[in-house]
């Protein structure tokens, strides 16, 4: 019973499959999941600096408005955007749609396409308000 | 000598029959999130940045305090979830196996309730 489950053959991983589109964009959607998990942190500063008063507020405020906060945050933007149209592409495929290989591959592109479009529009409209 | 069957020696060792829930709860999370993280995002671009009286009223508004609470609790199950699925494909140790799932849930709470505790603190 010992070696059983030892010698069982293994998957292939990674590096054996040819690099493609909708690889990347899976690989890239667990990366950004895990990037936003701990960007959640960032969040939690800013509510509880304003939940403490407005000394604490504006000493986050001043972090995030510093080119190495909004470099940040801009990331954070993308990432969230990338990871919420790769979750809608997951929803399409559970409900049993989108499995053809041109298709999920144009939609994989387009993935990564619409993140970085959608993070400037949303990153240009700020600085317009601003 | 081994007097175990090799039934006896594998039962319990097989999946917890948990996965369906889990899927379902990363499933329904995702979809309830779609709407309050677009909400959220047009939020913080509106008000991020803008001194502390303005950010102050704004979530004290009980619509948008309720919009913040759920997309907390939404994104903290979410979250702590989908950590899960990265810990058990890529941790094969089981002790470290545990003992970082322990510390993904306890990140988690924490993480929730802080954000929640202080949602509501200005809020009410």
């Amino acid at each position: 019973m010992a070696n059983v489950t030892k010698n069982r053959p293994l998957s292939p991983h990674l590096q054996i499959y040819r690099f493609v589109p909708t690889m990347a964009m899976s690989i890239v959607h667990r990366i950004t999941g895990g990037a936003l998990y701990f960007g959640t942190v960032l969040v939690a500063a800013w509510l509880i600096a304003a939940a403490s008063g407005e000394e604490y507020f504006n000493q986050v405020n001043w972090f995030f408005g510093s080119i190495v906060g909004q470099v940040i945050l801009f990331g954070y933007t993308w990432a969230m955007l990338h990871h919420l149209i790769g979750g809608l592409r997951h929803i399409m495929w559970d409900l049993g749609y989108g499995f053809e290989k041109e298709f999920s591959t144009m939609l994989a592109k387009a993935n990564l396409v619409a993140s970085v479009v959608l993070t400037v529009l949303v990153w240009a409209v700020v600085l317009i308000i601003r | 000598m081994d007097m175990r069957t090799p039934l006896g020696k594998v039962r319990g060792l097989g999946s917890a029959k948990s996965g369906t829930e889990h899927f379902w709860k990363v499933r329904t999370t995702s979809v309830a999130l779609v709407p309050l993280l677009l909400f959220y995002l047009g939020f913080l671009v509106m008000y991020a940045g803008r001194p502390y009286a303005d950010v102050i009223s704004a979530l004290s508004n009980p619509f948008i305090a309720t919009i913040n609470a759920l997309t907390i609790i939404a994104s903290i199950v979410h979250m702590r979830l989908g950590m899960e699925e990265i810990l058990q494909d890529y941790i094969h140790s089981e002790k470290m196996k545990l003992a970082l799932l322990i510390l993904n849930s306890f990140f988690s709470l924490l993480v929730g309730g802080l954000c929640l505790f202080a949602a509501l603190k200005i809020a009410f």
